[in-house]
């Protein structure tokens, strides 16, 4: 395969689709195919079977607004429908060339206006299992450009000059991790992804694999060409079957191309992927828990140093980076350093992909450049909270993260804006809270999801985050004293201090945020025997009569 | 096995094709697991009971799977699993008597933007109701 070759692909592909006058593509994304997605697609296709018109029907990755779905798009007037069902499909084929379904036309100008799409930029417009769709648009072109005109080193240099930071949660700069594992010797290096999505109420990296797998693909044989690996694994939560399949059809069309496998391009470059199936634990998320998996054992931390680009799988150099953050790798390549550190904020560049959710009108996918307000996030694209509600605040984060207020909504997104906060950035969960939720019990839950979670190899957090879970259930009971939240943030800092890896370190993020903005709430509970948002179910106490 | 060249680190992609098939893994298989796959059976029973998605019990004929990731959990996922619990008369992980429905809670399966979640047999239906909930029970119950 050369880039000549490429162009070829990438022009039949285009003169394929002139033959049609109209394309229509359907969303086939988890939450669309949960309402009907694939019967629609069908219906469409024998719809314009019965109409004679020439219109292709392509199933493509999630478009973004879920709560619209299932949702189809029309192009080239790029007139997007909603809430379509197979009944609609006549009626949708038969408007072709005319005025678009007024009942189904879907206006979310302010939802897409402030959005910028980079990893999201084909999600939508391909069809996830064909290679050629990507490649139609620009795809694996970074990887021949990478292999045949620019040295290992060149790369490291264009991934530090962009500025990107690991999308995983941590941050930590991308540039620099490659360059510790280039440096690092020995004969065997491995890379590896992070797609144990672990957070719940983030789905971005699911969306990501189900809708472009092979731009990860892509991003991960550029990794490894940078710091000279040879094998590679992508670690996928088994709770995604779709995002399973779709990789391992991208692999094997990408050996078949001959952009995976024993002299890549004839080039002395050789790469290979294996897919390894999680388990359900969230600790896996953890870089050293989640080695400890593909190596078949049990998924427990070690404590770093030696971090795994020095020793890592089997105790070779190991370069591992989220699937956000492989997302990212592609386009950089293609367009340079300095076109994406154009984007974003002065210390965290680029563009994010956030999964809104929760008590919010529009919720779903949403890439938003670094730095954006949280308020232009909620309010204009994510349409604010529906029923005429309150809002109240968004958690960020999962159960690493903290609950932001609605004060502090004017604040940038951003690393370290949202770490002053108390909150991190983690994988891009956003979940919306309004009036009708009570923080000490969410506060509980998330105690309750690293306490079953711990993997028990440490006792700060094993034991910890139990005692916690205790004094927190007490305190919604309504049988607490101010004492048990004295004792409660005390025991904060001593897991947060004192536990072996990320997830007992950040275990008490939820509990100190809460504490820290909604006092008042726990106040509540403690003294007045009440729970503000109804939640809790506290026994009333029995009114003594004077 | 075979495919993955009888290497002892694909020790958890074995257990996935063995629960696969049979649903859930006995005795039996882990031991022959473990001898095939030449890793020690303490090693390959501390990697099934560390891992959520292995089960060593036998699913009913229908298993109901409620979400309870954190925007499930806003939505409401709490009054589902109460609900579910109270018409089946079993706790959460357990089957009922007659070995019909098996009710499971998960950790987030990705489809927050339909919170609240409920997998019926695998399927996902979104913004789940208790009395659709129940009803769906109530068909399985005599199936």
């Amino acid at each position: 395969m050369t880039l000549e070759e490429l162009e070829q692909i990438a022009q039949s592909v285009k003169q394929e689709s002139a033959k049609y006058d109209y394309e229509l593509n359907v969303c086939m994304d988890l939450a669309c195919m949960s309402q009907g997605a694939d019967k629609l697609k069908d219906a469409l296709v024998k719809a314009v079977e019965a109409s004679g018109k020439t219109v292709m029907v392509r199933k493509t990755g999630c478009m973004g607004p879920c709560s619209s779905g299932p949702l189809v798009r029309v192009d080239p007037q790029e007139t997007l429908y909603h809430h379509v069902n197979f009944g609609h499909a006549e009626a949708i084929v038969n408007n072709l060339g005319g005025d678009p379904v007024p009942s189904l036309q879907c206006d979310l100008n302010d939802h897409f206006e402030s959005q910028v799409r980079v990893v999201l930029e084909n999600a939508g417009h391909i069809d996830p299992e064909k290679i050629d769709d990507y490649i139609s648009r620009d795809g694996y072109k970074a990887l021949l450009m990478a292999l045949t005109e620019m040295t290992p080193n060149g790369i490291i240099h264009r991934i530090t000059e962009s500025g990107l930071r690991g999308r995983g949660g941590g941050g930590y700069p991308t540039g620099l991790k490659w360059g510790t594992v280039a440096k690092a010797t020995g004969d065997m290096k491995y890379v590896v992804c992070n797609g144990d999505e672990g957070d719940p109420g983030a789905f971005m990296d699911r969306s990501v694999m189900e809708g472009d797998p092979h731009r990860v693909i892509e991003g991960m044989a550029l990794a490894a060409y940078a710091v000279g690996a040879s094998k590679g694994f992508i670690y996928v939560r088994a709770e995604y079957p779709i995002a399973v399949a779709r990789l391992t059809s991208g692999l094997r069309d990408a050996r078949r191309r001959g952009l995976l496998g024993n002299n890549i391009c004839n080039t002395p470059f050789s790469f290979d992927i294996e897919i390894r199936l999680g388990a359900g634990a969230f600790v896996c998320g953890e870089e050293t828990a989640l080695l400890a998996s593909i190596e078949g054992k049990r998924g427990t931390p070690k404590p770093r140093p030696p971090y795994p680009a020095v020793s890592g799988l089997w105790g070779k150099p190991t370069l591992i980076n989220n699937v956000e953050t492989y997302a990212n790798i592609a386009p950089i390549v293609r367009n340079g350093g300095k076109w994406f550190a154009s984007m974003g904020s002065e210390r965290s560049k680029g563009t994010k992909v956030f999964a809104l959710t929760g008590k919010i009108t529009n919720t779903g996918l949403v890439e938003v450049p670094m730095g954006i307000k949280l308020r232009e996030i909620i309010e204009r694209i994510g349409g604010g909270v529906p029923d005429g509600h309150k809002f109240k605040a968004v958690q960020t984060g999962g159960p690493s993260g903290g609950c932001i207020p609605a004060e502090l909504l004017d604040l940038g997104v951003s690393y370290d804006g949202l770490m002053k906060v108390g909150s991190i950035m983690g994988s891009g969960g956003m979940i919306v809270m309004d009036d009708t939720s009570c923080m000490v019990n969410v506060a509980r839950f998330f105690i309750e999801f690293c306490m079953t979670e711990s993997c028990g190899k440490c006792v700060p957090c094993r034991a910890g985050t139990a005692q916690m879970f205790t004094l927190l259930s007490r305190i919604c009971d309504g049988k607490a004293t101010m004492d048990d939240l004295d004792l409660l943030i005390e025991l904060c800092g001593t897991v947060k201090e004192a536990s072996l890896c990320g997830l007992g370190q950040t275990a008490p993020n939820p509990v100190l945020s809460t504490i820290q903005y909604f006092k008042n709430e726990y106040i509540e509970h403690i003294v007045n025997k009440r729970c503000p948002a109804g939640v809790c179910k506290i026994q009333a106490p029995v009114e003594v009569l004077a | 096995m075979r495919k993955n060249g009888f290497a002892r680190h694909a020790l958890i992609e074995t257990l996935h094709t063995v629960q696969s098939s049979f649903g859930y893994l006995d005795d039996d298989a882990i031991k022959f697991v473990a001898q095939t796959l030449r890793v020690p059976l303490s090693q390959a029973y501390g990697v099934v009971t560390f891992y959520h998605y292995f089960s060593l019990k036998p699913p009913g004929k229908h298993t109901v799977t409620i979400c309870a990731g954190t925007a499930c959990y806003i939505k409401g996922a709490d009054k589902l699993i109460e609900a579910a619990e109270k018409h089946l008369g079993v706790a959460q992980g357990q089957t009922t008597s007659d070995g019909q429905i098996t009710l499971m809670t998960a950790r987030c399966v990705g489809a927050c933007s339909r919170a609240p979640v409920v997998l019926c047999d695998g399927e996902v239906a979104g913004e789940m109701a208790s009395e659709q909930m129940i009803e769906q029970l109530e068909r399985w119950a005599v199936e």
